[in-house]
């Protein structure tokens, strides 16, 4: 005996995503109505370059993970707490700062890790998500070049500061 | 000379059997795809009278031969073992035929839907080859150098403990179909196979672990572990997946195993 359901509006469950119209090519015509993963795992799939960036990458998440923690919580609290708060920030008190070159050199690593280990993080993200090659290629351009600039920006004004501006 | 069986009844055998037996009203909702009959898959309810001590492989049992037919699972041993019937049952992934029905809230109606990931084929059964590719894909299988011994391969109970956690894996897709990395990106080897990798790498008397470790350094290889637990919490055998993935990674970079 068979149960008699109808496909009503209640009960229909729109799929996540377009079929390809291609299905699995089992010659089956109802075959173009199944959703294929837009990437599976198959035979042919390549095999990639050898290297190690991807296990340098995490490395380098993990390590700069544990510095950025002491250097943006030192950073917080002078800016922040010690000697009357933000309300002391201005540009004498930064000028005052960059004229050590160790708070220069604390400035320009919290600035270099920070960035790339964000932009590490959006570039694992882009990774997961974006479902075509091209959307994934434009995405990480674009950060690439946001992140480029950032650094060389930053990088740049903490080098050429001139308090006697 | 054989004598068929007889069974015996009497009044207080059948109330001994069916004493403490109490059959529930459960309403099972399931995820049914066809694509012969329509191209989107629908919400299907059925009721069923069950002992909530049941198991849900039971409720489904008892769908296809008394109510439809056309209902359509992977199911074989029934116990645990072979790895056929993960689905995901309210939400989670769980074996069918290891869930009883008093765990998963019968009151309500139990949801049941095909893993995640990968493609449905129909109602409740997806195409697993993907997932057996990655599994090829990292060699399960021990390789040695040299010559053969003579006689057994011996290993201390130490080197054995080393790996015993990773032996239990009974190929169900529970965990690879629960990873979210592996719902956005299919390319990557997923947690079972990372695990079954992880059998042989950790073996004092295989010499492939190099090999193994160089094929799971890649893109799509163990660095796209998020550790989020979501396998450990699917895993029907209680592997420690996420840890298993975890000693992997630190193999790779200590290059000690």
């Amino acid at each position: 005996m068979q149960t008699d359901y109808t496909y009503t509006d209640d009960v229909v469950v729109a799929s996540a995503q377009a079929h390809t119209g291609q299905g699995l090519g089992t010659g089956n015509p109802a075959d173009a109505f199944v959703v294929e993963p837009p990437r599976t795992r198959t035979k042919k799939t390549p095999r990639r370059t050898r290297t190690n960036f991807e296990m340098l990458a995490w490395l380098f998440m993990r390590l700069s993970g544990v510095v950025l923690v002491v250097l943006i919580l030192g950073h917080l609290l002078i800016m922040l707490v010690l000697d009357g708060g933000v309300s002391k920030i201005g540009f004498a008190f930064v000028a005052g700062r960059w004229a050590s070159p160790f708070w220069q050199g604390w400035d320009l690593l919290m600035l270099w890790l920070a960035m790339l280990h964000g932009s590490n993080g959006m570039r694992t993200v882009i990774n997961d998500y974006a479902e075509k090659d091209s959307t994934r290629l434009w995405l990480k351009t674009l950060m690439g070049a946001a992140t480029v600039f950032t650094v060389l920006l930053g990088t740049l004004v903490i080098f050429t500061f001139d308090p006697n501006i | 000379m054989s004598t068929p069986t007889v069974e015996k009844h009497s009044a207080a055998l059948d109330a001994a059997e069916l004493g403490g037996v109490k059959l529930i009203t459960v309403t099972v909702r399931i995820r049914r795809f066809n694509p012969e009959e329509h191209p989107d898959p629908v919400w299907v309810d059925y009721q069923l009278e069950m002992d909530p001590k049941e198991r849900v492989l039971d409720a489904l049992n008892k769908i296809k031969w008394e109510q439809d037919g056309t209902l359509t699972y992977r199911r074989s041993c029934a116990h645990g073992i072979c790895g056929s019937d993960a689905m995901r049952i309210n939400g989670r992934n769980r074996l069918a035929c290891k869930t009883l029905l008093k765990d998963v809230n019968p009151e309500k109606p139990i949801t049941i839907e095909a893993i995640k990931g990968l493609t449905v084929l129909k109602d409740l059964i997806v195409d697993m080859d993907p997932f057996f590719q990655a599994y090829k894909d990292v060699m399960p299988f021990l390789i040695t150098k040299g010559n053969e011994p003579t006689r057994e391969r011996l290993q201390t109970a130490e080197d054995r403990e080393r790996f015993d956690d990773t032996t239990k894996c009974i190929l169900c897709a529970a965990c690879t179909s629960s990873c979210p990395v592996f719902w956005n990106d299919g390319q990557y080897f997923g947690p079972a196979a990372i695990v079954n990798a992880h059998r042989f790498i950790f073996d004092s008397r295989d010499e492939g672990a190099e090999q193994r470790l160089e094929i799971l350094n890649d893109r799509e290889g163990v660095w796209r572990c998020r550790t989020t637990f979501n396998c450990s919490e699917a895993c029907p055998r209680g592997i420690e997946v996420t840890k298993a993935i975890q000693e992997v990674k630190r193999a790779l970079v200590t290059r000690r195993f």
